[in-house]
């Protein structure tokens, strides 16, 4: 394992800059809004990866509540911090793409609205986890978890009621899209999803290893001074 | 031993019953939404054509604020002489406990609304355009689904710190499509120009999924350690 780690992590830089340059010099230029539509390849890529990160904290919530293991807390953890962090991205990069061609920062469309309610889910789903203490944490922030992930398809049809300004979906959607420009995507979406990985583990082992010591300052406080090593 | 359903009704009838001797909760909801609506009222000065359009948000978002008032003070009473302690050893189900907070909460939310609802419509001269009758409906599928998740939340902040401001925002995010659901269906039947019934219809499953999982979830959340 310890070996994977650092061969993993020159892979996806080796990755992240071939997927920069296919974004930015191979990927063709779009007709209509030029350059700045080149910031999709960023944009749905975190997308895609802040979705597959908050179901896997759904599934690991889902875990722990069964089994009370404490990794499937730690992966519930890690997956919604670094998934809150790519949310924040495509919260951000939309819009930047949104002003020169929309020509309005933000509106209260059902795509960028659900995302949004999303990205607060998880960001109360966080704070819980800050503010709560102790050995309770992992039951508490598991519960809101499932609460959380089960209010997604209900934001989504009650946003769908309002007319979509944003364009169609990439898949399934019914959008075309050149052939170029979706290999571009799809790389960079590897990419993307490589480095997600690559920060939820080094992410859960320093977790690991934080809960190890407060076990070990715990153990050691009940021992007493005389035991310690201060 | 008593029955789940006798554990509820005792446990109801008990918080009514300090309520109804206290009213700390009925009058703090009472006089906040009171002030939300004058606030409101001052800010945007509306004409009656506007009303009807920003009706509906304002009175939710009043009753929101207000709710929360006495969600916070739903399981705090519990806590001075360890009552939830002694609860939690007892061999009375949980959920009962669960369903009787959250009738308890539906008592008093739905007493400010009927108190409240008056005052709405002097104030902001409302008269729906729509099947009036529709809004009793919303109001009560709308309080539920507050009501659930928030005695639901308050449970939960009891254990952090700082658990008054962590209601809220434990709340408001899982309660956004409920919310919009209340306001865009209390607007539709004010205004009178579309149906609100695809609002109720969510509104119904939104309050069958929680109510379900909450009680599911409640027994994890009291004995959480």
């Amino acid at each position: 394992m310890k070996i994977l780690f650092p061969i993993l992590t020159v892979l996806t830089t080796i990755l992240l800059a071939f997927a920069l340059y296919e974004a930015l010099v191979v990927a063709p230029t779009e007709q209509t809004m030029g350059d700045v539509q080149r910031i999709f390849y960023y944009h749905v890529p975190s997308a895609w990866t802040a979705f597959i990160l908050f179901f896997v904290n759904f599934g690991a919530s889902i875990v722990y509540l069964m089994t009370r293991k404490t990794k499937a807390d730690i992966v519930a953890l890690v997956s919604a911090e670094v998934g809150v962090v790519f949310c924040t991205v495509v919260l951000i990069t939309g819009p930047i793409w949104a002003r020169p061609v929309w020509g309005i920062w933000w509106t209260w469309d059902m795509r960028l609205t659900s995302t949004l309610v999303l990205w607060l889910i998880y960001v109360s789903y966080l704070f819980l986890r800050r503010f709560s203490s102790g050995g309770q944490t992992p039951a508490l922030a598991a519960a809101l978890a499932v609460l959380g992930a089960l209010c997604v398809p209900f934001v989504y049809f009650s946003i769908w009621f309002f007319r979509t300004q944003h364009p169609q979906p990439v898949m399934g959607g019914g959008g075309s899209i050149d052939p170029r420009m979706m290999h571009v995507l799809l790389i960079n979406w590897l990419a993307f999803s490589c480095f997600a990985f690559l920060v939820c583990w080094s992410r859960y082992r320093l977790e690991r290893l934080q809960r190890d010591v407060d076990q070990a300052h715990a153990l050691q406080s009940l021992l007493g001074p005389r035991g310690g090593m201060r | 031993m008593t029955p789940p359903s006798g554990v509820t009704r005792i446990t109801l009838l008990k918080d009514l019953r300090l309520e109804w001797r206290s009213k700390d909760a009925i009058n703090s909801m009472l006089f906040f939404s009171l002030l939300v609506v004058v606030v409101f009222s001052f800010s945007f000065d509306p004409s009656v054509e506007e009303s009807r359009q920003i009706a509906g948000g304002l009175i939710w978002v009043a009753f929101l604020f207000a709710a929360v008032v006495a969600l916070n003070q739903t399981w705090a009473r519990e806590l001075r002489n360890q009552v939830l302690d002694a609860y939690r050893v007892s061999p009375a189900p949980p959920n009962a406990l669960f369903l009787a907070k959250t009738l308890g909460n539906f008592v008093f939310v739905s007493i400010l609304e009927i108190v409240m609802t008056p005052l709405f419509i002097a104030f902001y001269r409302l008269r729906a355009l729509g099947p009036a009758w529709q809004l009793i409906p919303v109001a009560a599928l709308g309080t539920w689904a507050l009501v659930v998740n928030g005695t639901f939340f308050a449970a939960m902040s009891l254990r952090t710190r700082s658990r008054e401001i962590m209601l809220p925002l434990l709340l408001f995010p899982i309660s956004i499509p409920a919310l919009l659901a209340m306001v865009q269906a209390t607007t539709a039947i004010l205004s009178g120009e579309n149906s609100a019934r695809f609002w109720i219809v969510l509104l119904v499953t939104y309050d069958l999924v929680f109510t379900t999982v909450c009680l599911l979830l409640f027994e994890t959340v009291l004995n959480a350690e």
